[in-house]
């Protein structure tokens, strides 16, 4: 047991930092240091970058396109990408939908969408969640009846992130209204265009389109577009959950923005000394990095027995909500650091707009990023869900 | 970066865990506890001859196993799955590791003779640093080591020194030089406890360990009692021993989760057990998040042990406050499922939540350590 890292390991540390300064798209970077909403094409472009260099997928196993990186490998990979403030990757292809299709898919839907998931090419939505159907994910009423080699589809999805510019979507779908909850339930493979699919945006709280409500009205689907047995969907919509549990952790990612909240606090003054000496904001950062070092190492210990053999498990839930309460308490601490520049309103830059926002570049999103975040707790099995999973799954209670 | 035990690592563990389960039961330790001098020493004799494992974190060439830190964790944190009452953190965490020092930094003759000791049984060492006026300030120091021909002569009062009245030497922090809470002129002696001039004043403590108050008389202590190193060294020997204590945490804390669990299950009211009810389910959820998080900074700490002197402090202040918060949190609300029951002498849980709570301000409360986290990472 040790931390260190080997001649090999340093080495593809410097690979991978010299790949992203030659290579992480320039304009994207100009837009994150504005602060400006990223559009399709921004997310794709370095996707495809990565696409392209056989990065991808690292999570994935090789014969399907994955890096075949040993745990610290990616452990590295995932620092450097957040220390260099790469965006992450839209999770919905490479860490849902993907490991659900190389898992339980037929060799035909393997061949048929991995390389779009990998390339980029198919942007993917998430239909889980119904306007009834929430934390009680299972009593969904999406209906799929199938009529000779097709299913109709009918009903209405919701919190549908990043939908309006998906090619395809993954829903479960009732397909059994007589079976017990759990037992009636398909995963189902639908292309967005088909029709009878209308998406309306939802504007949360920041000002931001980033989820939508998916109506389905008599659509279409092939049954060679159902992933795994018919009434099995439960067992995918399980294992998809655990997945999306542990990468939901978000360590890197929390690491850098601690370090973006104490450039913030040393920036701003509290009376004749900056912000980073006030005794009670700077134990706050403290405490924030005292957590998530903790989660880091479980997360680390984690991983460790899953490449011992043991799957993520329902232990990952605990990731989720440290993760989740750890992100949440870095944007209170943006939001405070900024003081009065918390309130000006900015709708980001528009086509001609070049007129300077209001207040220090690093208080734009402050609110917004907020207001926001407060999602992380409610997503992905709201953490009151988590809990549960934890006393039934791990506890015995 | 591996995050695997060895399989000697593994065979350590379970022999020291079988041990304990035959020898050191609920019931047997309060017998040892009732005994006049608070143990029974043949359960370290045990450890020392029969198990031959007191020399897991010492080198082969003084009979030892050949292992570190990683070793000492996992050995406290067996014995603080029983709360053993063992002078384990203070000989071999904190004394061997001043004779590792020692060994080569001067100290050779002293080392030679000390470690085979430790690891026989026959050496009990404690740690004496702390002083009234010094809370968790290791430089904070009255107590005067005043050169004398070619030794010296001590004088001075040491506070709460666990494991004292059972101990052949003392390892006792003095001043050589400079002023109270100066870095400069702290020195550091092992001395023989039976030196003419010492004088104690023992007592049981809360978490069931025998300690004293310890008063230096004009204790003559000769010139080769000197371990070099000064505060760097003590400062690093109690980061070794506070990472160790936190490995203890992480067996109490897991057994203040089991029998918490276990509770939740068997007890009923209102004509269900009691951990069919949500407000329980997500509390033992959380007790359980928090001691997983106890077992994470245990073995981040000890994993941490090796940088350099800021990095160590670092990681070792973090480690231990949040195990301090954690296990505060674990213990209490142990004892607030257990209900009434809890806060008796009857079961166990409230003996481990006595000794939880005792680790909480060993060697710097949760707040003195995000302080020297925060001189450290963010002063810069």
């Amino acid at each position: 047991m040790h931390l260190d890292f080997s001649p090999e390991d340093l080495a593809f540390q410097r690979e991978v930092r010299a790949f992203i300064a030659e290579n992480y798209p320039e304009t994207l970077r100009g837009k994150q240091d504005e602060g400006d909403e990223l559009t399709k094409e921004d997310f794709l472009s370095w996707h495809r970058v990565l696409a392209r260099k056989g990065w991808v997928a690292p999570a994935w196993p090789v014969e399907y396109g994955g890096t075949g990186w040993t745990a610290t490998q990616k452990y590295i990979w995932s620092e450097e990408t957040a220390s260099a403030d790469c965006i992450r990757l839209m999770p919905f292809g490479l860490s849902m939908v993907g490991p659900v299709i190389y898992t339980f898919g037929t060799p035909e839907q393997k061949a048929r969408f991995l390389p779009g998931i990998l390339s980029g090419g198919d942007w993917w939505c998430q239909g889980y969640s119904e306007p009834g159907s929430g934390s009680d994910l299972a009593s969904l009423r999406t209906k799929a009846v199938l009529e000779g080699d097709e299913y109709v589809v009918n009903g209405q999805k919701t919190w549908t992130t990043m939908a309006q510019h998906a090619d395809w979507g993954f829903f479960l779908v009732r397909t059994n209204p007589d079976a017990k909850q759990q037992e009636g339930i398909s995963f189902l493979l639908i292309d967005m265009k088909s029709p009878g699919i209308t998406v309306r945006p939802i504007i949360t709280l920041g000002g931001e389109h980033e989820v939508n409500e998916v109506w389905l009205e008599d659509v279409r689907v092939p049954v060679n577009q159902r992933i795994f047995e018919e009434n099995k969907g439960w067992t995918c919509a399980k294992f998809l959950l655990a997945h999306e549990r542990t990468g939901i952790a978000g360590v890197a990612a929390s690491k850098r923005g601690i370090e973006k909240v104490k450039t913030i606090a040393r920036a701003e003054m509290d009376g004749d000394k900056p912000l980073i000496a006030n005794p009670f904001f700077r134990r706050k950062i403290a405490e924030l990095e005292m957590d998530l070092t903790a989660l880091e190492y479980t997360e680390l210990r984690s991983l460790a027995g899953e490449s011992a053999g043991k799957g993520p498990g329902p232990e990952s839930s605990l990731l989720k909500i440290k993760g989740s309460e750890i992100q949440q308490r870095l944007t209170e601490l943006s939001l405070e650091a900024v003081g009065h520049y918390g309130a000006p309103y900015f709708r980001g830059f528009g086509e001609g707009d070049n007129e300077h926002p209001i207040g220090p570049d690093y208080a734009h999103r402050a609110a917004p990023t907020y207001f926001n975040t407060r999602k992380t707790t409610i997503y992905g099995g709201s953490n009151e869900i988590q809990r549960n999973i934890i006393a039934k799954m791990v506890l015995g209670l | 970066m591996d995050f695997s035990y060895t399989e000697t690592q593994d065979m350590l563990r379970d022999t020291l865990a079988r041990f304990l389960a035959d020898t050191y039961d609920f019931e047997t330790r309060k017998m040892m506890l009732a005994r006049p001098e608070g143990r029974d020493p043949g359960v370290w004799r045990a450890l020392a001859t029969e198990l031959g494992i007191l020399g897991a974190p010492f080198a082969e060439e003084h009979g030892g196993l050949g292992g570190g830190a990683l070793e000492n964790m996992i050995m406290m944190e067996e014995l603080g799955k029983v709360i053993a009452i063992e002078p384990y953190l203070q000989t071999v965490v904190i004394g061997g590791g001043a004779m590792k020092h020692a060994k080569h930094h001067g100290g050779g003759a002293m080392a030679d003779a000390v470690i085979p000791a430790i690891i026989s049984g026959e050496a009990v060492i404690a740690f004496a640093y702390a002083e009234p006026q010094g809370r968790y300030d290791l430089a904070n120091l009255r107590t005067t080591a005043k050169a004398d021909g070619a030794g010296y002569v001590l004088n001075g009062q040491k506070a709460v020194v666990y494991a004292a009245p059972w101990a052949t030497h003392l390892l006792v922090t003095a001043r050589i030089g400079g002023s109270q809470r100066e870095r400069e002129g702290v020195a550091l002696f092992l001395i023989d406890a039976k030196s003419p001039g010492v004088v104690r004043r023992d007592y049981p403590t809360v978490d069931g360990f025998q300690a004293s108050e310890i008063y230096f008389e004009n204790v003559a202590i000769p010139g080769d009692a000197l371990i070099a190193g000064g505060i760097d060294l003590v400062e690093q020997l109690v980061d070794e021993a506070t990472v160790a204590m936190c490995g203890e945490a992480c067996g109490i804390a897991r057994k203040l989760h089991e029998g918490t669990l276990d509770y939740t299950k068997q007890r009923k009211q209102f004509g269900v057990p009691i951990g069919k009810f949500q407000v329980l389910q997500h509390r033992m959820a959380d007790i359980f998040i928090e001691v997983e998080q106890i077992a994470s900074m245990a073995l981040m700490g000890t994993l941490k042990l090796d940088l350099p002197a800021n990095g160590r402090k670092a990681a070792v202040s973090l480690a231990k406050a949040k195990v301090s918060r954690s296990i505060r949190f674990v213990g209490q609300n142990a004892i607030q499922t257990h209900g009434g029951i809890g806060i008796t002498q009857e079961l166990a849980i409230g003996h481990y939540f006595k000794r939880a709570t005792m680790i909480e301000n060993q060697f710097g409360s949760a707040d003195f350590h995000l302080d020297r986290f925060e001189q450290l990472t963010l002063d810069a």
